[in-house]
């Protein structure tokens, strides 16, 4: 009996949750990709994360300070205007988020830029002898 | 093997021993773990920080490992009645709570100079805060009533419920973008870890879970004891 009433409790819990959990939609995303943003069509001076891959040879030092890039997905590029201090891993190719809005005229102003890191790990010597091999299937810019 | 541990006086016949082997295969694994952590060279991106991996990661694994622990001995508790199931769900709830805890911390201090920030709301990290907070939670309930049936079954029913956060974490760096990044180890294509920097997070993981194995059968027998006790008072007392 009392089995009976968890077995019976259990998928329907499962299911209520699986069902909210698809019901959050886009709440559960943590970021955007660009071509994200473009489908969705997010307003300008909305504010929303911005993720993607720090486009190769975009990235910009404009003279009072603020820094320029292209964050790509690969399909779409936004450019992305910021001023402070930029985390370690930032490099071309290195993944980010960035929180910011887009100005009517498309680029994206962010306040804050975070690196993401993706889920490799091996020590440089290894990754150097990737890259002279020709096996390297990175980011790489 | 369950079954035959469910008798309390084999079960403190068999832990008597098993908790102190457990404790030692602990210390020598995460000695070994700890070493080959120190020794294994930096990481092509993250440097010396690669190594909070070694503490971090098999601190969630084993955070979420307690707390299916915790779900099964409920599950036996709430239905099949037995005092030692609920004694085994009572005791898991604050070291999977340590555990989870320490990942949590470990993580801020890694997601700092790598990510730049110290905690996002992004599905990963809030998916393991709710795994922390439900530890809490159904240690409050526990303590929260008097009746110490009442109080493990009530927890039980909580526990049970919760079990459905574990696929969640699980899986929620797939189900929506996160800032945290995706599966390296159980994945299709195997695992995405340099081999030397697997042998320490092997050896890591287990020694954690032996950790967590002694120290969970020293809290059921402190239970079992402090039950006799308290019988062996009542009893007096009645005489």
């Amino acid at each position: 009996m009392r089995l009976l009433t968890v077995a019976i409790a259990a998928p329907i819990l499962a299911g209520s949750v699986g069902l909210s959990l698809y019901a959050m939609g886009d709440a559960g995303e943590f970021f955007f990709s660009p071509s994200q943003a473009a489908a969705k069509r997010v307003l300008p001076g909305r504010t929303i994360r911005l993720g993607g891959l720090v486009e190769a040879g975009s990235v910009r030092k404009l003279p009072d300070g603020t820094v320029e890039f292209g964050v790509t997905d690969r399909r779409d590029v936004d450019r992305v205007l910021y001023r402070g201090d930029l985390p370690d891993l930032f490099r071309e190719g290195q993944g980010v988020v960035t929180r910011g809005a887009f100005r009517p005229d498309g680029v994206f102003e962010a306040q804050e830029v975070l690196a993401k890191h993706d889920e490799r790990y091996m020590p440089k010597e290894v990754a150097d002898a990737l890259k002279r091999s020709g096996e390297w299937r990175g980011r790489t810019p | 093997m369950i079954s035959a541990l469910a008798n309390p006086a084999r079960f403190m016949a068999t832990s008597r021993w098993l908790a102190p082997a457990l404790g030692a295969l602990a210390a020598v694994l995460l000695v070994a773990g700890l070493y080959l952590g120190f020794a294994a060279p930096d990481d092509y991106q993250q440097k010396a920080t690669v190594r909070i991996m070694f503490i971090h990661v098999p601190a969630a694994f084993v955070g979420m490992g307690a707390y299916a622990a915790l779900g099964v001995a409920s599950f036996f508790g709430l239905v099949f009645r037995h005092v030692l199931a609920d004694l085994a769900a009572k005791a898991a709830a604050p070291l999977g709570a340590a555990f989870t805890g320490l990942a949590l911390v470990t993580g801020s201090l890694w997601g700092r100079p790598e990510w730049g920030t110290w905690w996002v709301w992004d599905a990963r990290l809030t998916s393991v805060l709710v795994l922390f907070l439900l530890y809490l939670g159904y240690m409050a309930l526990q303590a929260a009533l008097d009746d110490e049936q009442k109080a493990a079954r009530a927890a039980a029913i909580l526990a049970l419920v919760g079990l459905v956060n574990l696929p969640v974490i699980k899986f929620s760096v797939d189900w929506w973008s996160t800032l945290h990044q995706g599966e390296s180890l159980f994945r299709k294509g195997g695992p995405t870890i340099a081999a030397v920097y697997l042998w320490p997070l092997g050896l890591m993981s287990v020694g954690y879970m032996s950790l967590f194995g002694a120290l969970w059968l020293v809290l059921i027998r402190a239970e079992v004891w402090r039950r006799r006790t308290l019988a062996a008072e009542l009893a007096r007392a009645g005489a």
